[in-house]
């Protein structure tokens, strides 16, 4: 078999294993918004609140004190 | 609360703003230019070598897509990153600076590029012209905004990244990894201590570079007109509107599957040229399948106005994002449908691809620019818009030009397509090259005029933005969802 042929294959697989973890993730979105572990539709709030001083739709807990600090809470 | 001090901080979205608008009506102004010249080949002389059709076209399709479009996206980069993740540039002097310097070293570079091709210091490589001094400073123009983006990143307040953050970051890894690889080149004299100091020779040759230069030219469309102008309108729709996306779910599957698929559409470009058949089928098939994502976008945004559609008659702004995503569609099925190969048989090489590019760039580039930018006034400013009425007359100004100018080119095209395929019954051509420059001359006349009423529409947005920003009435506090404009 010749290289390039091998290329053809390859690319043809390649693809193939994209399109199951794209049909994947589109399973994984609806199947964790179903079980109650994630609401995607809130995160559409965060374009319309937007103030930097409105609540975050998720606050970032990792570093939320730095955050306190430098906002002065 | 947070402390009342602190606000965003609009300097930086304001400078790209002005030099969007600047950029747009010199690119612009050239496009027109050109495409009367198409249409009466005298116009080719007027200052001399300097204004012939090819000097001038690298400039114009430059300074459009990578002054005026670049400028818009990273005017809505500075304002839109600050409040989705709701952190003002003010609270880091580092990338508050670093934003400075973004804006100025991309100032200086840009009008560098245009004076290069101006005097023909071209790599010629279409899309991909810069000589390699100004591929370096576009690198670490680059390299900078990506620090900006991260930088901002790393401070947010909000946890999860909005839809449009993905779509500014896709455009920052995109255009990287495309502009590296396809700029590889050698500059010559450094090599061989001979001739042009500014002249280059690219690292792939024959239909390797064909094939490496379409990949980049196709996902250029990909990430410097398609995805940042989604992030855009992600952004702009909802919150002019004062309507949620209408699901944020399709919007991140439209997400990967916009990445998913355009990266391998680029070999439409070459169908019947020298590239192996299995890549051109691949490139049609992609295509075709590209539909998927982008309509997945567009019908997100169009139904994210279901039981609102009464502002599209109220509001300019609403019009203008309204028809820019009809546009996206519009063209991201007429793309397809050029891509399939016994459509591209006919459509290669013709004015239809000019038509097609055109009603993406003018319809949904360059309305959702427009509608952006004008969004983000009267925030800037605290005034309201200046003008209501001239906004609704410059939308229907430029979208009656957009029509005559797609719609010529689609007669045009078809009719060149068919002309030069034509043969008699020995198999001789029916048609010299000639026989279809005559019969396009109406075609291009229209085209042209079609061009110089969305050209005459970039001053009166001018006008309108200047004048919000010196004479309109103030605002006391900055508008929640529509901006407040004066009839």
């Amino acid at each position: 078999m010749e290289i390039r042929e091998i290329q053809g294959y390859l690319y043809f697989f390649f693809i193939l294993f994209l399109t199951f973890v794209l049909y994947g993730y589109i399973v994984h979105l609806y199947r964790s918004e179903k079980k109650g572990e994630r609401d995607y539709e809130k995160y559409g709030k965060m374009a319309l609140d937007d103030e930097l001083t409105s609540p975050p739709v998720e606050p970032l807990d990792v570093n939320e004190d730095a955050k306190d600090k430098r906002s002065g809470k | 609360m947070q402390n009342p001090a602190i606000e965003y901080d609009y300097t930086v979205a304001k400078w790209f703003s002005y030099l969007a608008i600047l950029f747009g009506i010199l690119g612009m102004g050239v496009g027109v230019l050109i495409a009367f010249q198409l249409a009466f080949p005298e116009l080719n002389y007027i200052f001399g070598q300097y204004s012939l059709f090819s000097r001038l076209r690298p400039i114009h399709t430059n300074v459009v897509a990578y002054g005026f479009t670049l400028s818009g996206i990273w005017a809505t980069w500075y304002y839109i990153g600050q409040r989705v993740l709701k952190v003002s540039l003010k609270e880091s002097p580092f990338l508050n600076g670093l934003a400075k310097v973004h804006f100025w070293l991309y100032f200086i570079t840009a009008l560098l590029a245009v004076v290069s091709l101006l005097f023909r210091v071209t790599t010629s490589k279409e899309y991909a012209q810069f000589e390699w001094p100004l591929d370096i400073l576009v690198v670490i123009i680059w390299v900078i905004w990506g620090i900006g983006i991260f930088g901002l990143i790393g401070l947010r307040r909000e946890k999860t990244l909005y839809i449009s953050m993905w779509y500014f970051i896709a455009t920052f890894l995109g255009v990287a990894m495309l502009y590296l690889f396809n700029n590889m080149a050698v500059p010559t004299y450094l090599v061989t201590g001979m001739g042009d100091p500014l002249h280059s020779v690219s690292m792939y040759a024959g239909s390797n570079d064909a094939l490496v230069q379409w990949w980049f030219g196709h996902n250029a469309v990909a990430f410097v007109f398609t995805v940042p102008i989604i992030a855009m309108i992600y952004y702009f729709l909802p919150k002019e509107s004062g309507q949620p996306v209408y699901s944020y779910k399709l919007s991140l599957l439209s997400f990967w599957g916009l990445m998913f698929v355009y990266l391998w559409a680029g070999g439409h470009h070459l169908i019947y040229s020298t590239v192996p058949d299995w890549m051109q089928t691949m490139g049609s098939i992609f295509s075709v399948i590209l539909i998927l994502p982008s309509w997945g976008s567009a019908l997100n945004m169009l139904l994210t106005m279901k039981g609102e559609w009464g502002q599209l008659k109220d509001s300019p702004l609403i019009k203008f994002m309204v028809l820019a995503s009809t546009f996206y569609m519009l063209s991201t099925l007429e793309g397809p449908i050029q891509s399939i190969k016994s459509v591209n048989a006919l459509a290669h090489f013709t004015d239809w691809i000019p038509g097609h590019v055109h009603d993406g760039t003018l319809g949904w580039v360059g309305f959702m620019i427009i509608a952006a930018i004008m969004h983000m006034a009267p925030r800037f400013f605290k005034r309201e818009i200046y003008s209501k009425k001239l906004l609704e007359a410059q939308f229907w100004l430029q979208t009656t030009g957009i029509v005559l100018y797609f719609s010529s080119m689609w007669i045009a095209g078809i009719t060149q397509g068919m002309m030069w395929r034509a043969v008699d019954q020995y198999g001789n051509l029916a048609y010299s090259f000639i026989d279809t420059v005559t019969v396009l001359h109406p075609y291009y006349t229209l085209r042209a005029i079609g061009g110089l009423m969305y050209f005459i529409g970039l001053f009166m947005w001018a006008y309108n933005f200047y004048k919000t920003m010196t004479a309109a009435r103030q605002i006391e506090k900055e508008p929640q969802f529509a901006s407040p404009m004066a009839a």
